[in-house]
């Protein structure tokens, strides 16, 4: 077990590196100055010349590169071309309201998807189940920015329950902070709970048709105490991977859903320092978010071995 | 398990329900907090180094004042400076300071305060603009509240550009972090920034003129068009402070609840001609782009008919503005006309313009109708500023472009022949400069001499001048309707 798991963590620190040289070359090709696009429209060569070699663009990639990733390594992210402050920290803070959002987003889809599939499940020969796998269908179709415009125009614009965005720390007003993470968290975790209610009803569905299930009952347990302690375990182990596949999708999903609902997260960021070509944070926060996914592969790669005692002789 | 299913349903319901009972989504604590939206988030608080329109925006006239600054009809008014005389030659000005005032860290105010902002231009200051503060020679400080300013030559672009970030007044004991820590004279400090989210500006205890109505004003920082209106909508915000999404507006003015105020802006949306290349470097053949194209049509179109036809480079606001907005009236037949004359037949042109709404919508209009007239357009949009910047507007790599011109006074782009117009004009450039240098009335009857001869040379076509459409919550009031300096100026705001 633990040479698998070693195993896992090489591959995982190898992946990063990988991903960091493809990140960086990507940022190299992208066109437009990053010099040009601090400056502004009246900016002259000898001032972008000196912009260039302040922000030591002018030097061969393979220098940037290193430099780059030499100080990552030792926590350091360089410093942004558009605001001169030291990327490090912003992403940090950043970084936090992004797995507010995800978890939230994450529970949202866990707390719908894990009773609704195997309700579907055990009731698949019947009008409540089959209802239940047609709004899944529904739900799987409505992308996040979709669900969180009707969530808006419902809760906060008509309705004026609930703030139509923005952000409040939770240290700083607690109440506020649940208000404003509902919508967000609803229209990430909507769309994610009906794929996910569709997993979980299909991994159930082939659970109750085993051997030991029907043993089980055999014993005289009752349909339901069957399922809890013996079947969920079983059904667990796909519905785990699907899981991690979608925080990978929540992440993504969480760029837009921020830009919808105004918040100050690893998204938001992403998306401004696009367009501004402040390409170190661009940089800084796309290995940040690589980093994430395939740190969440590794976790579910390990989570088999504690879910499975079969695979932990392999 | 059946059991189960409802107890978390109900359970979630609880928990929505519990936190929105009763109250409203507003985040205006109180009456004297006021939250007023943008689009445009500063990058830091810096505007010596750092370009953009975004921290003079949040910044000018509120947190630092200048020894001028310009009312609500573009007129060049005391801020700082009581008064102020001009010496015969035009070269030496003599600035009478207010008494009594102190930056927010407590320094006094004073002549050396303005010697060492104004010197400062030309030493700290990275961002392009500061070649205006060049024709500075010296500054003489006369007497605690008495500065003389001494330039190389006549300028009057250069006390207006006192109005600007440019004339900010900064004291030696304020300047270690401008990126994090303004301190200004005026009645505003800032209190606090989430990055991504908001700046928060209260009052000013020290400040040496009148109180501001709102102690606390929250700028919220929201860039997408629809985010902003429905903030507005739900309490999040009092103020947008413009719109840019022009087809909202009649939702708003339909509810009492809010007030759409709506003036002119500095913003031409102009249809640039790369005047250096053939078959554009003929005069005619700009001229026949001029006549295709009915901007009227074009602005109901592209931007709900909400605007100004100006027909040269000058707002309304500006004291050299005349109305050439008919010379060229939409005439295909005189647009083809001229393109026979011209010897162009066959022609397909390059509009390649940012990928911003307004552009690609007009850029839609303008490809229309010139196909009517039988020249044909390819549409290119760009990523903005990034690639139009580098492609367009350095590398001059484009027949046709389409942009908002945002900047005060930007005319004389037109006198620099590198410029991505490629407009070289002796007669213009000349005109300019003897604005420049000459009394207030020789400025004007040259300025409308430059907007004239643009006009009859049809060096752009200026397809329309972008509104200053402001939406607020009905308790709101003293906006200034047009939009005339580099900020968005909160003093004048209070309840009504």
């Amino acid at each position: 077990m633990t040479a698998r798991v070693l195993r896992r963590v090489a591959i995982f620190v190898v992946s990063v590196l990988a991903a960091s040289i493809v990140v960086f070359l990507f940022m190299a090709v992208l066109p437009g100055d990053p010099a040009q696009v601090a400056l502004g429209v009246n900016a002259t060569p000898e001032l972008l010349a000196k912009t260039r070699a302040e922000f030591g663009i002018d030097r061969p990639l393979v220098t940037q590169y290193f430099d780059w990733i030499g100080g990552v390594l030792h926590g350091d992210f360089g410093r942004s071309y558009v605001t001169r402050d030291a990327i490090g920290p912003q992403l940090l803070d950043r970084l936090g309201v992004t797995l507010w959002l995800v978890g939230a987003g994450m529970l949202v889809a866990l707390v719908i998807a894990v009773p609704a599939g195997t309700f579907a499940a055990v009731k698949h020969r019947k009008a409540s189940g089959a209802g239940v796998s047609g709004l899944s269908q529904i739900g799987v179709a409505i992308p996040a920015f979709l669900a969180g415009i009707i969530l808006v125009q419902i809760f906060a614009v008509q309705l004026r329950w609930l703030p139509s965005g923005g952000w409040t720390p939770p240290d700083q007003n607690a109440g506020e902070f649940l208000r404003g993470l509902i919508l967000p968290a609803l229209s990430l975790g909507l769309v994610q709970g009906a794929v996910l209610t569709r997993y979980v009803r299909s991994a159930v569905l082939d659970t109750l048709g085993q051997d030991y299930l029907r043993t089980a009952r055999s014993k005289g347990l009752r349909p339901g105490q069957a399922l809890v302690r013996h079947g969920l375990r079983n059904a667990s182990v796909p519905v785990v991977t699907v899981l991690g596949l979608q925080l990978a999708t929540l992440l993504i999903g969480a760029v837009v859903v921020e830009r919808v609902f105004v918040l100050p997260g690893l998204g938001s960021m992403l998306l401004d320092a696009v367009s501004a070509r402040d390409l170190l944070t661009v940089q800084g926060i796309v290995l940040v978010l690589v980093a994430g996914v395939l740190l969440v592969n590794f976790v579910v790669d390990v989570l088999y071995t504690v879910l499975d005692p079969r695979l932990r002789g392999s | 398990m059946k059991a189960r299913i409802p107890a978390v349903a109900a359970v979630l319901l609880l928990a929505v329900t519990g936190c929105s009972a009763g109250s409203s989504a507003s985040v205006s604590a109180g009456p004297g907090t006021l939250s007023v939206g943008f689009t445009a988030e500063p990058a830091n608080f810096d505007f010596t180094r750092t370009d953009g329109a975004a921290i003079p925006q949040a910044l000018l006239y509120n947190v630092y004042e200048g020894l001028v600054k310009l009312d609500a009809q573009g007129r060049i008014v005391p801020l700082l400076a009581k008064s102020w005389t001009i010496s015969p030659d035009r070269k030496t000005y003599d600035f009478q300071l207010q008494q009594g005032v102190r930056f927010s860290n407590g320094a006094q105010f004073t002549a050396e305060d303005v010697k060492f902002s104004l010197m400062r231009v030309k030493t700290a200051w990275t961002i392009s603009i500061k070649s205006t503060m060049d024709v500075v020679d010296h500054v003489d400080v006369v007497a605690p509240d008495h500065a003389r300013v001494v330039l190389a030559k006549p300028s009057n672009g250069w006390l207006f550009s006192l109005t600007s970030r440019l004339g900010a007044m900064f004291s030696p004991t304020g300047v270690a972090d401008l990126a994090n820590r303004p301190v200004g004279t005026g009645p505003y400090v800032v209190a606090a920034r989430k990055r991504g989210d908001s700046v928060v500006l209260k009052e000013n205890p020290g400040y040496w003129g009148r109180e501001p109505a709102y102690s606390t004003v929250v700028l919220k920082y929201i860039k997408d068009p629809t985010a902003l209106n429905n903030a507005l909508s739900s309490n999040g915000i009092d103020v947008i402070s413009a719109v840019t999404a022009p087809d909202s507006v009649p939702q708003f003015q339909a509810d009492d609840r809010f007030q759409v105020i709506q003036g002119t802006s500095n913003s031409e949306v102009t249809l640039a001609m790369n005047n250096q290349r053939a078959p554009l470097n003929d005069v005619r053949v700009r001229r026949a782009l001029t006549y295709a194209i009915d901007r009227k049509a074009l602005l109901d179109t592209a931007w709900a008919g909400r605007g100004t036809l100006i027909g040269s480079m000058v707002p309304p606001t500006d004291p050299w503005y005349e109305d050439l907005a008919n010379v060229y009236p939409f005439e295909p037949a005189k647009a083809k006309a001229l393109l026979s004359e011209a010897g162009v037949t066959n022609l397909n042109l390059r509009l390649r313009i940012p990928n911003l709404p307004y552009a690609v919508s007009a850029a839609q209009v303008v490809q229309s109708q010139l196909a009517d007239v039988g020249v044909r357009t390819t549409i290119e949009p760009l990523d903005f500023p990034a690639v139009w910047l580098k492609q367009v507007f350095t590398d001059h790599d484009y027949d046709l472009s389409i942009i908002q011109h945002v900047e005060a006074r930007d005319i004389t782009t037109f006198g620099k022949p590198k410029y991505y117009w490629g407009y070289d004009s002796k007669r213009v450039q000349q005109l300019l400069a003897e604005a420049d240098s000459g009394t207030p009335e020789q400025q004007v009857a040259d300025m409308k001499q430059v907007a004239r001869q643009l006009n009859a040379d049809a060096a752009a076509d200026w397809l329309f001048l972008f509104p200053n459409v402001i939406v607020a919550k009905a308790k709101v009031g003293g906006f200034a309707a047009n939009q005339v300096s580099e900020s968005f100026d909160l003093t004048g705001l209070a309840p009504r």
